[in-house]
């Protein structure tokens, strides 16, 4: 094995990896079922590096024995967090899934581009405006005008 | 003793990234939730190899087993249940290139 190379750097690694591939996922992919699993990655990714927050190599399983000196754990604290945190994350995952299926029922596909252009459709349609095409220069006059010269003269010399 | 874990851990990891990495690419939604499934049961025993018995356990109960149901489950409701990936072109990765250019 190559020196310098721990049990630790292989594991942060990993964990690193996983996180970044699930935000890579969830930012870059075009389908919106595609970007629940990049979730449920990244979700993976975070649990692995809390658990090696309390890692110490030397250490045995966190549970007592009834024994005259204890060995030494690893931390349980990290690994009770955990612990809550994996049930949690499918909570999630059933409430993404769930909203995905309505989604799917109103919109007839999860393509991000297509359900983003429909629900737009949608709300430009609820609030009876024209729907703004352009990302870059949005329509219409400005809300405000802005103030004339002389009066924020005069407002300046009363102040 | 630690050589062999060293081993394990590398090869573990190896194995959840390239499988996290396939989850993202492949084109088949089901194959796509079985590379999920196998990113988290390579994290249960990742668990077990740093002395996190418990947390392994749930892992591959609740991570790898229920949460692959809810998805697998979640994909017949959704219409993108299909085992094959076309007559044709029966090759996974082939078709993904061309399905991510007209999506």
């Amino acid at each position: 094995m190559i020196p310098g190379v721990t049990l630790e750097l292989i594991l942060y690694a990993t964990a690193l990896g996983l996180v970044i591939i699930g935000l890579a996922g969830v930012v870059l992919s075009s389908h919106l079922f595609r970007m629940v699993l990049a979730l449920v990655i990244a979700e993976a990714g975070a649990n692995l590096m809390l658990v090696l927050s309390g890692y110490r190599w030397d250490a045995v399983a966190p549970i007592l024995l009834q024994r005259a000196e204890q060995p030494a754990m690893v931390d349980p604290v990290p690994q009770a967090m955990v612990l809550t945190a994996i049930v949690i994350g499918v909570g999630i995952q059933a409430l993404a899934v769930s909203i995905l299926i309505r989604i799917r029922q109103r919109y007839g596909n999860l393509k991000r581009r297509d359900v983003a252009e429909k629900m737009d459709a949608e709300i430009a349609a609820s609030a009876g405006i024209r729907r703004d095409i352009s990302q870059d220069a949005p329509l219409g006059e400005r809300p405000l005008s802005p103030l004339p010269a002389h009066s924020a003269e005069s407002r300046g010399g009363d102040a | 003793m630690s050589e062999v874990e060293l081993w394990i851990a590398l090869i573990l990891g190896i194995m959840m990234l390239s499988s996290a990495v396939l989850a993202l690419v492949v084109k088949n939604h089901l194959a796509a939730v079985a590379a999920a499934s196998v990113v988290s049961l390579g994290l249960a025993l990742l668990f077990a190899l740093m002395r996190a018995p418990d947390v392994a356990m749930t892992e591959a109960a609740v991570g790898a087993g229920l949460s692959s149901l809810i998805l697998a489950l979640a994909l017949r409701r959704l219409g993108l249940w299909q085992i094959d990936s076309g007559s044709e072109n029966s090759n996974l990765l082939s078709a993904s290139s061309k399905g991510k250019d007209d999506a």
